[in-house]
């Protein structure tokens, strides 16, 4: 194929978990995240020990993860990143819990999750993902022309 | 969602405003779960109305004359609302958890008059709203015990699991949001674990080492947090000793490595008389055997950013520790002294530090230069001693949190290596 500058767009459908249609580059981690002790809410990082995301800000990216873990104040570390500035855009998600479900209600970022494709197997780091929450649609323009 | 008369005129105002609020709130969180339903519960556990002073500034504008501070934060934090509520009195029962400081030893912890303040001020908002202040992570301990099968609404994952695995009564690790909500409410979304059909085991561990002390427990929860993650493990094998405070280990750990809710111990709990009562029409998904060299990795793990032998911190009580823990402690000190280079803090409840004073327990812990403190713990409160590089901590959940929130190197052992670290000023726990 010729068309390897061309930009390679993927869509997948999932079901609304909050609202609102935002976009940005793509955050992923296979990793299930730990909001109070794994998340620094004043910068947006990840701060577990042993997690492959330790560092990494999720500020204004379009957070794509396992799921959530860990201690019940999952749901107030990411209220506190909305009030902070430092909410991601959006999330995308595989596993409904409590803590994830109630952390994106208040962090008031669009988010979906059941997509009809993994994706973790899906998104990687870079590529540009619109998430529209209302109809539970995902856009994915690729930035990386072997991928996927 | 469905909702019944009664939810429909709660979203509908007919209960005031505050309950009006409440009510859109655990709309959209059920919506977001999926969930069809609202249970009704009267048993609430959470932390309304806990301020720090990032939300006490972040909301400054709203302050004004006449009104509540504490009902701004209600409102715009535990609420979510973005309309200022007056609070009315709580209608459930709903106790608070553990909170950040110790308000008679506020400065041992490093606190200023100003958090202090704060702190009294919210305990005092929810006390007058009706909230039981039980500041703890172990409810279960201080009077708060759900009966079987009981609706719950509960944050604090370590008495979640405890609320879910040992007593049989059902919760969801719910939020700070939810809660508040539903102590207004009396409703919390009909999803997850107060649903039968949700409480069936989903992977097997079996147990092939002997696991019979608190550590022990402590690690086998950690591995099995590490291996099934947030789903629901059925152990059996060689366990020993299955009482409150080992489970108080085991699911704290097992909740913090991994996401684990609700377990199930055949022949134990009480939901798991039997392997297949534990599976009911579920078959496991992945079997795990947790043997001599899986405790040595959990062990390892644990100790990953451990290096330097001297301890300047001993740490204890995650989860709060009961009397007995307590009293394990004042017999391990033997009436000699903390090392110099060393302070030895033992975090408990308001009830049972109660009961260690009247047993002379406080004053030992006293005379051998710790101290026992209550409300919160080092992780909670994020405060450790002034200088602290090197801890040496009993529990895999405070070791788990504690390195990772304050940037030190953290030992994990039993009860007798923390107290042995703490009079020496060295560890010395053997590695299993």
């Amino acid at each position: 194929m010729n068309d390897k500058n061309k930009a390679k767009t993927i869509t997948l459908h999932g079901r609304k978990v909050v609202g609102g249609c935002a976009e940005g580059e793509a955050l992923v981690t296979r990793e299930t995240i730990s909001g109070w002790g794994g998340v620094n809410a004043m910068d947006g990082k990840i701060i577990e020990t042993r997690h492959e995301l330790r560092g990494v800000s999720f500020k204004d990216k379009v957070l794509v993860f396992r799921g959530a873990k860990g201690s019940s104040g999952w749901s107030s570390v990411f209220h506190f990143t909305r009030l902070a500035g430092t909410a991601p855009r959006a999330m995308i998600f595989n596993e409904m819990t409590t803590k994830v479900a109630l952390g994106a209600v208040v962090a008031r970022v669009p988010s979906v999750t059941d997509l009809d494709r993994d994706p973790l197997e899906v998104i990687e780091n870079g590529d540009w993902v619109k998430v529209d929450g209302d109809h539970g649609i995902v856009e994915i323009t690729k930035t990386r022309t072997s991928a996927a | 969602m469905m909702l019944n008369a009664d939810e429909q005129s709660m979203l509908e105002g007919k209960h005031g405003k505050a309950c009006q609020k409440a009510m859109e709130l655990l709309l959209r969180y059920g919506e977001a779960l999926g969930a069809e339903r609202f249970v009704d519960t009267t048993n609430i556990a959470g932390v309304p109305a806990s301020a720090n002073k990032f939300l006490k500034d972040y909301y400054s504008e709203y302050y004004t004359a006449g009104r509540d501070e504490y009902d701004v934060i209600f409102s715009f934090f535990d609420l979510d609302s973005d309309e200022l509520v007056e609070v009315p009195k709580i209608t459930t029962n709903g106790c608070h958890l553990q909170g950040g400081i110790d308000p008679e030893n506020w400065e041992i912890l490093g606190a200023t008059p100003e958090t202090l303040r704060l702190s009294q001020a919210s305990e005092a908002y929810a006390r007058e709203h009706g909230v039981k202040i039980l500041k703890t992570c172990t409810p279960y301990l201080a009077g708060n015990v759900p009966k079987h099968g009981e609706h719950c609404a509960w944050m604090e994952s370590s008495a979640v699991v405890y609320c879910n695995s040992v007593l049989g009564a059902r919760t969801n690790t719910e939020g700070r949001e939810s809660t508040s909500a539903a102590m207004l409410t009396g409703k919390i979304p009909d999803f997850g674990f107060h649903r039968d059909e949700n409480r069936f085991g989903t992977h097997l561990i079996k147990v092939e080492v002997e696991v019979s002390s608190i550590m022990d427990w402590g690690m086998l929860g950690y591995f099995t947090g590490e291996r099934v993650l947030e789903h629901i493990p059925v152990l059996t094998g060689n366990y020993h000793n299955a009482d409150l405070l080992r489970h108080k280990h085991f699911g704290a750990a097992a909740a913090s490595s991994g996401g684990v809710e609700m377990y199930h111990m055949v022949g134990v709990t009480p939901e798991a008389g039997t392997l297949e009562a534990a599976f009911g029409p579920r078959r496991p998904a992945e079997v795990f055997s947790y043997g001599a060299v899986e405790r040595r990795q959990t062990w390892d793990n644990l100790n990953a950013n451990a290096r330097t032998t001297e301890v300047d911190f001993v740490m204890l009580g995650c989860p709060h520790y009961s009397l007995e823990q307590i009293e394990e402690v004042v017999s391990l000190l033997d009436g000699k002294k903390v090392s110099e280079n060393c302070r030895l803090w033992i975090f408990t409840s308001r009830l049972v530090r109660t009961m260690a004073d009247q047993k002379g327990y406080t004053q030992a812990i006293r005379d051998a230069g710790g101290v026992l403190l209550t409300d919160t713990c080092s992780a909670i409160g994020q405060t450790i001693p002034k200088g602290t590089r090197v801890a040496a901590l009993d529990s895999a959940k405070q070791t788990h949190y504690l390195p990772a929130f304050m940037g030190i190197e953290a030992w994990f052992g039993s009860t007798r290596d923390c107290v042995n670290a703490a009079l020496s000023g060295r560890w010395n726990g053997a590695r299993p």
